[in-house]
């Protein structure tokens, strides 16, 4: 008999942390599997957010940094810059990379620094027990909005893919989610090609990955998943945002 | 034939592999319970399986090995 799926061994044997049905265990699986398929996990540098994926250094069998909230994108810059050889990737949450990060994204985005972004948007602070995230819904309720988001006093949703798209100098954004087999394969290539580009020294490329937070939106994992298909991809629409070499072939 | 085994002890007993499979083989068991104090996925009936992986690919915490 062959083997169709195993656990990939550029994941540790430490079992995730994450609530049961969380789509941050998928995420880290799919990024592993890109980095053990395209063979360099020995010179893979993570670096690790603030938020529930705190504790990523854990669970990647690569060498991991940890950066303060928000800062992972100027660690990455560091690293890359240092060490151009490695392959560096960050793993962020809505809250880490969009809010107090939003800065140090723009900017790395910008400068295209050649490095791998993994932003995953669940809509709300899980880390820290549901509140309010820059990504969160119109009317969506948490913590500290009891009665739904209202735009009027806390603005907007920020839709990170759409906005760093405007820019000239991210490589490539992409927007997939992980609710369901045919989203999470094509949320697969994505990453891998995140990887590839950055092996190929294309330059910054950011895959934002709409997933999951049953825990803080009060559903179970299977009535979140539909949450994602029914609220979530209506306002986070799917697709490649920006791809500059596709661009560049086509002329 | 394929064949689906279970590492029943990190399993959390979300259910997406439920929700997952296409033949509708998996279920949370009713009478066990692991580690965590989860009840975690089993199969009903291994000989239907078709070893297509989609409970692995549900799986968030890499408890499903699928072999065909």
């Amino acid at each position: 008999m062959a083997v169709v799926f195993e656990k990939t061994k550029a994941l540790t044997d430490a079992p995730l942390h994450y609530c049961p049905g969380c789509t941050h265990g998928i995420i880290h699986r799919l990024v592993a599997e890109a980095i053990d398929e395209l063979g360099v996990l020995g010179k893979t540098i993570g670096v690790a957010p603030v938020g529930c994926s705190v504790m990523a250094y854990n669970y990647f069998a690569c060498d991991m940094v940890e950066a303060a909230h928000g800062r992972a994108p100027a660690v990455a810059t560091g690293l890359k810059r240092a060490l151009p050889e490695n392959v560096i990737f960050t793993y962020q949450g809505d809250g880490d990379l969009a809010s107090i990060g939003m800065a140090e994204t723009v900017h790395a985005a910008t400068r295209n620094e050649n490095i791998t972004v993994i932003f995953v948007n669940n809509a709300i602070y899980g880390m820290t027990g549901g509140q309010m995230a820059p990504t969160s819904l119109p009317g969506q309720v948490t913590q500290t909005s009891p009665y739904g988001r209202d735009v009027k006093t806390v603005g907007f949703p920020i839709r990170v893919s759409e906005m760093l798209s405007a820019l000239d100098g991210p490589e490539y954004i992409e927007r997939v989610a992980v609710n369901n087999v045919k989203n999470v394969k094509a949320a697969k290539k994505a990453i891998k090609k995140a990887f590839e580009n950055q092996i190929n020294g294309k330059g910054f490329s950011l895959i934002e990955v709409v997933s999951s937070c049953p825990t803080n939106w009060g559903m179970t994992p299977k009535k979140a998943l539909e949450w994602i298909d029914t609220n979530m991809i209506p306002y986070y629409p799917l697709g490649v945002y920006k791809d500059r070499s596709a661009v560049k072939e086509e002329k | 034939m394929a064949k689906v085994t279970f590492a029943t002890d990190v399993c959390k007993g979300c259910g997406l592999c439920v929700d997952a499979c296409p033949k509708q083989l998996i279920v949370l068991s009713n009478d066990k319970i692991n580690k965590k104090g989860h009840s975690p996925a089993e199969i009903t009936d291994q000989s239907k399986c078709i070893g297509c992986a989609f409970c692995a690919t549900m799986c968030p915490d890499c408890v499903i090995k699928v072999e065909r």
